[in-house]
This record gives structure tokens, C-alpha cells and sequence, in this order.
């Protein structure tokens, strides 16, 4: 039973990703990228991972593609990605490069045996003690001091977003778009390409 | 019966392989930040699967902190590329390419 659910969640996870990748659209990637997110968060709750399951599904499923959905619908820049290549040699060179990075993944995985710590913090699966508590524990008793700076990042990130997304904050930063009006000269692109 | 780990460490190898080779591969800025999220959550699932095979609670208080980091990284990233769009229209990264000597 577990190696059917394990069977039929690997196949949508790989192939989520690579719907991701292969899309045309940005809006069917997104669907992808649900689609692995969820199958990441089965195999949470198939290896014990309870919390970090619904986790996954509420930040990961609910907010981050969501986001990138905003993204995508309040720009309008739902076009379909072109398909002529800059650069000939970079697509098989990719999937080259990629698959030497699996074999080696997976080379390195059969050298190397995994050590650490026999439960110092914890056990993970073992005991009565519900999944949730066990994290709780460990997160507020080791890793207090990382999760205090944790709010302190998330602050940063939002104060980030809101300069940087306002809108004319930049004003030393208008250039033109390439290609489009190259005639009018204003800005430190159109300058550089007058220089070349 | 239990499906062993390493099963679900390869599926995050192969997740985390797609994942670079959609990166390197595709242009429009967005989808290559969907393809970061996707190797940012093969990592996840090795954490959490050698937290399993360690029984070691550790890895999975690790996810959390890589969840809070890659929340941050797509609101910082979103934003950049929002603002991105809003000067040009092309939605290819190489059109971004002020930097080049």
C-alpha cells in the first residue's frame, strides 16, 4: 500500500517538475509547481512530518503560488515564451550538464554514508509524542536563538518588497526598453550603447 | 511495508536535477524562479527523509527555517522582478542585461 502511494506521488512530483519546466505558459507552470508541492507534502506525511506537511501546503500551495499567480495576473505578461534560442549550444548543453548532476547526486549518495548525531535533539519517528510537540520542542529549546532571528529576516524581506516595488523610488534607474526606442537617448543604457 | 529512504532521496535528486535544468534552460524570469522553489523543495524532502533514516529531529526543524528562507527569497525576488517588468516589457532574462561589459 505505502509503495503504491510512494509510486504514484514520485510520478506526479517528477512529473509537476517538469511540466514546471516545459510549460509554455507561466500560469500552467504554476499548476505544475502545485502539483510537486503537494506530492512534497504526501511524502511528508508517508516519512512522519505532520507539521511541516501542512506547512508545505498552506506556505508553499497557498501562499507562494499564489503569489507567483498574482504576479503573473497583475502584470499581464501571460505571453508564451518564445521559442528561438540566443544561445544554440545551451539547451542540450543543459540537459548534458543536468544529468551529469543527477549521476553524480547519485554516485556521491552510493560513496558516502550519512552520519549524524544518535537523536541528541530528538527522535523523529519514534515515542508517543505527537509530531508537532517533538518540533516545538526541539525549535524552542535548540534553535530558539535562529528562530528569534528568523522574524528579523521575514521584517527585512517585507520592508525590502514594499521599497522596491513602490513605484518611482528609483529614479536614478530609467532606462529604455532595448530594442524598442533605441532613438531617444535618456538614461545610462541608452548612454552605454551610444559609447560601444 | 516501509518504502526506504533512499528511494525518496533519488525522486528529490531527480527533482532537484529538473529543477537546474529548467533554471538553465528557460528565460522568462518567472518560471525560473518556480524552477528555484523546485530544487529549494528537493532539499526539503532530503532533509526531512534523512531525518527519518538519522531519527534526528533536527532535519526537520531545518525545513522550517529553509521554508521561512524561501518565502523571503520570493517576496524579495517577486518584487524585483515586478519592477523589472514594469520598465520593459520583454519577459526574457535576457533582456536584463545592463551589467554586460
Amino acid at each position: 500500500m505505502e509503495w503504491a502511494v510512494f509510486v504514484v506521488f514520485a510520478v506526479a512530483a517528477l512529473g509537476g517538475a517538469g511540466g514546471v519546466v516545459m510549460a509554455r505558459k507561466p500560469v500552467h507552470a504554476a499548476m505544475s509547481l502545485v502539483l510537486t508541492l503537494f506530492s512534497v507534502a504526501i511524502f511528508f506525511v508517508m516519512q512522519g512530518a505532520h507539521f511541516l506537511a501542512a506547512v508545505q501546503v498552506i506556505v508553499y500551495a497557498g501562499a507562494i503560488v499564489v503569489l507567483f499567480l498574482f504576479v503573473i495576473m497583475l502584470l499581464g505578461i501571460d505571453q508564451e515564451d518564445t521559442l528561438d534560442e540566443p544561445l544554440p549550444a545551451q539547451r542540450p548543453l543543459a540537459i548534458v550538464v543536468g544529468g551529469a548532476l543527477f549521476a553524480g547526486l547519485l554516485l556521491f549518495a552510493q560513496i558516502l554514508e550519512p552520519t549524524g548525531g544518535s537523536a541528541a535533539r530528538g527522535s523523529a519517528t519514534q515515542g508517543d509524542v505527537v509530531n508537532v510537540e517533538r518540533v516545538a520542542t526541539s525549535l524552542f529549546t535548540d534553535f530558539l536563538w535562529p528562530f528569534e532571528i528568523t522574524s528579523a529576516l521575514l521584517v527585512i524581506a517585507v520592508v525590502g518588497a514594499v521599497v522596491l516595488a513602490r513605484r518611482g523610488s528609483t529614479p536614478q534607474f530609467e532606462d529604455q526598453p532595448v530594442g524598442a526606442d533605441a532613438g531617444s537617448d535618456e538614461g545610462p543604457a541608452a548612454v552605454l550603447e551610444h559609447d560601444e | 511495508m516501509k518504502v526506504p529512504g533512499s528511494y525518496y532521496l533519488i525522486v528529490a535528486a531527480a527533482m532537484f536535477c529538473i529543477g537546474a535544468i529548467g533554471l538553465l534552460v528557460r528565460r522568462n524570469a518567472l518560471v525560473m524562479f518556480m524552477c528555484v522553489e523546485l530544487m529549494l523543495n528537493a532539499v526539503n524532502l532530503t532533509f526531512v527523509t534523512f531525518a527519518r533514516m538519522l531519527d534526528d529531529i533536527g532535519g526537520q526543524v531545518f525545513v522550517f527555517f529553509t521554508l521561512v528562507v524561501a518565502a523571503a527569497e520570493v517576496v524579495v525576488g517577486l518584487a524585483l522582478i515586478v519592477s523589472i517588468f514594469r520598465r520593459r516589457q520583454g519577459a526574457t532574462a535576457d533582456d536584463v542585461s545592463l551589467l554586460r561589459g
